[in-house]
């Protein structure tokens, strides 16, 4: 491979490669705004500017490309000169606005700023006014005075999002950005733009000056959106969820998440609705209980059944731990094997770039431990026949709305003698149960969804409860829960009383006499290991990114 | 021979000390100077102390002459703040500084008077006031909301003034 030299140090290249990638890829950090791994070179912003031997002014590393025996300096006078020169430049109109900006505390501007910026401005006239509130589309404000006109939103609309939506008009100093006469920036990737802008300039309507950045703590986690599975973060303050990200990973979304996963996917965590402790039908009413009175009950009224007439509902939205303690629970418990889960597809919602028509986190997952009915039991269109015919009498629903997947199914339910839920928000399905256990959101626990592709990813519990504490349990934490007492009312927040799914079913099968000893999910996921597909592998194997695993036929099934 | 090799040490009298009388003269003469002296002391709280504009009291929340607040939530109070005293909720207004403080609550046990809030405001909104009179009989009270933080400009003038000239 050819070689060539940065700070002298010698690095190898792939033939085709830029300055700044190929230094990129040896870990060495040349300064960017308009450059993007993942999108064309604009080379508007000049910052990237370094000495290059034999070449008689500085170049643009972001577009040069690096050949054989080069030599680089990013770190000569003249280069650390043209820097400090750029960023007088781009900070003359930039507004002192940092103090009110949603991006302070994550601004490429103030830390280049700090970084490479003598902090002293000799422009004393006038900064030129633009507009600063701007409604550029239905979830995304600009504020054309903080802009660096460095382009990268443009791009990503054009080349990422694949709607052109945004360009620039007019010229030098007054230049700005505005979207296409008569139409605004609504694509379903639109908000992908905020997190690239390396300014203030593109703002989240939705999380506008909610909380400011240092005073969240960031968990690394899988979107349940869709079977994509794209990789963020879940950022909480006051054990509240107020945002989330998308997080690199190349196998998976590359930068990227679509503005449905990033909106939609957290509001119901920290919902009104939340079911917050065990309830009991008692003369048609449901009433709250303590867990103690739930298990004793489901038990004695799971007893009350013969195994063939119970049946389970899995669930796609449910990790594999919770799916595979289900799956156990009904084989080896209750000894019954009518179980099976929903596959939900909208065939509206897929499109070429990120979003997948299953838009449930998890089916392949469910389906590889054991969700799905072996050869004497029952799938689920034989559970919805049995609860007609009355062959069935009782049945146990994880995470799944199950009046709504159907609405005759309503109906049907009234038949059953016996109806238990896990829920983590009130449902249609919920209203008519028996036995309600609260079960922890994909927010709130450990465990693990495999994605239409067959990429195994953990998620990691951002959202405390009752049973997870966030100091104990090893979760993120923010500046205010490493310092804060419980005496303080900002980090007390909301805990919501609800337990992982295949921590109530333990608890029930040790009720039933089979003890499962299992005290975290990692446990469960070391066991699940004897399943072909994960043969051998650990929490720590999945790593950040997941881990693609072999799927035999079952992908071909909960594709077709 | 050996006697003589002692010196003398400080705490051993001399002969006018050893008598006492001179010694308490001395005493009895400051007593009675003070005695005669103008008094320092004042009758809190029927009278009250006014400090100095250097005074770090109670921080509170400058109003504007035109009825608004000056605070743009931004937050940099309560993160400087040692004591984690300080808790900042933003929210947007149609004002020209889109933000203000939807809440903005010191928790008066926590805050130590430090003054690094004053020092830290990009606005010259927060400043520590002259006042030192803060009582509580539970937790919740000690906490003070914008309804307690919120001063007139006017009363704070001169703490302003003070500020303009030194820092």
């Amino acid at each position: 491979m050819p070689k060539i030299k940065i700070d002298n140090n010698e690095i190898e290249f792939k033939p085709g490669q830029t300055i700044i990638q190929a230094a990129r890829d040896n870990g060495i950090d040349i300064p960017h705004f308009c450059w993007h791994p993942e999108l064309s070179i604009s080379g508007n912003c000049r910052i990237c500017l370094v000495e290059v031997e034999k070449i008689p002014k500085l170049v643009i590393a972001c577009s040069t490309i690096a050949s054989e025996g080069m030599v680089v300096h990013t770190q000569s006078e003249k280069t650390i000169a043209a820097r400090n020169a750029v960023m007088e430049f781009l900070l003359i109109n930039h507004p002192l606005d940092c103090p009110i900006c949603d991006e302070a505390g994550e601004c490429k501007l103030q830390d280049y700023a700090y970084k490479y910026s003598v902090g002293e401005s000799r422009f004393t006239e006038e900064k030129v006014h633009k507009q600063k509130h701007v409604d550029l589309g239905p979830r995304v404000m600009f504020d054309g005075e903080r802009c660096i006109s460095c382009s990268r939103c443009i791009r990503f609309c054009d080349e990422i999002a694949k709607s052109p939506q945004l360009t620039f008009v007019q010229r030098g100093d007054h230049v700005t950005i505005t979207t296409y006469p008569g139409q605004q920036m609504d694509n379903p990737y639109s908000m992908n733009t905020i997190d690239i802008c390396p300014v203030g300039a593109l703002t989240s309507k939705d999380f506008r000056f909610n909380a400011r950045v240092w005073d969240m703590s960031a968990t690394k986690s899988v979107c349940p959106g869709c079977s994509r599975g794209c990789n963020t973060e879940v950022w909480v303050r006051d054990n509240k969820i107020l945002r989330l990200t998308p997080r690199y990973n190349p196998q998976v979304n590359s930068y990227w998440m679509c503005d449905h996963g990033r909106l939609n996917t957290f509001r119901f965590v920290n919902a009104e609705d939340r079911i917050d402790s065990p309830q009991l039908r008692r003369e048609g009413q449901l009433i709250k209980v303590g867990w103690d009175e739930a298990f004793a009950e489901a038990v004695s009224r799971i007893k009350s059944f013969a195994k063939d007439e119970v049946a389970f509902i899995g669930s796609a939205y449910a990790t594999c731990e919770d799916n595979y303690i289900l799956a156990k629970f009904a084989r080896s418990v209750v000894g019954s094997s009518n179980i099976d889960f929903v596959r939900r597809a909208d065939n509206n919602f897929g499109d070429d770039i990120l979003k997948q028509n299953d838009i449930t986190p998890n089916s392949l997952g469910a389906e590889l431990v054991g969700v799905s009915p072996s050869k004497s039991g029952l799938g689920i269109e034989g559970i919805k026949k049995g609860i007609k015919e009355k062959r069935i009498k009782a049945l146990y629903v994880i995470k799944e709305d199950f009046i709504n997947v159907d609405p005759e199914i309503e109906n049907m339910l009234s038949k059953l003698d016996l109806l238990i839920v896990h829920a983590s928000n009130q449902s249609k399905t919920t209203s008519v149960a028996d036995i309600i256990f609260p079960a922890a959101t994909y927010a709130e626990k450990n465990g693990t969804f495999v994605n239409f592709e067959g990429t195994i990813q953990r998620i990691r519990p951002a959202v405390s409860t009752v049973d997870a504490d966030r100091a104990l349990d090893g979760f993120e934490m923010s500046r205010l829960d490493k310092f804060g007492t419980s005496f303080d009312r900002w980090a007390r927040g909301t805990k919501h009383d609800a337990k992982a799914t295949w921590k109530i079913l333990t608890s029930l099968a040790g009720l039933l006499g089979h003890k499962m000893k299992f005290k975290m999910a990692e446990e469960v996921f070391e066991e699940m290991a004897s399943i072909e597909a994960f043969k051998g592998l650990t929490y720590d194997d999945l790593g950040e990114h997941g881990v693609k695993i072999k799927t035999g036929n079952v992908e071909e099934k909960v594709n077709a | 021979m050996a006697l003589k090799s002692i010196k003398r040490r400080e705490k051993d009298l001399t002969f006018l000390e050893k008598l006492y009388i001179p010694e308490i003269l001395k005493g009895l003469t400051l007593t009675f100077k003070n005695m005669i002296r103008p008094k320092f002391t004042f009758e809190y709280p029927e009278e009250k102390f006014i400090p100095p504009s250097s005074y770090r009291g109670r921080p509170v929340l400058v109003e504007d002459s035109n009825g608004e607040e000056r605070c743009v939530a931004c937050g940099l109070c309560s993160r400087v703040c040692p004591a984690l005293a300080i808790e900042v909720q933003a929210g947007e207004t149609e004002r020209e500084k889109e933000r203000y403080p939807e809440k903005f609550e010191i928790n008066m046990l926590r805050c130590i008077f430090c003054g690094f809030c004053e020092e830290v405001c990009p606005e010259e909104a927060i400043i520590m006031s002259k006042d030192y009179e803060l009582a509580f009989s539970n937790r919740e009270d000690a906490i003070y909301g914008k309804d307690k933080l919120l001063v007139p400009i006017s009363q704070i003038q001169d703490k302003i003034d003070f500020l303009r000239q030194y820092k």
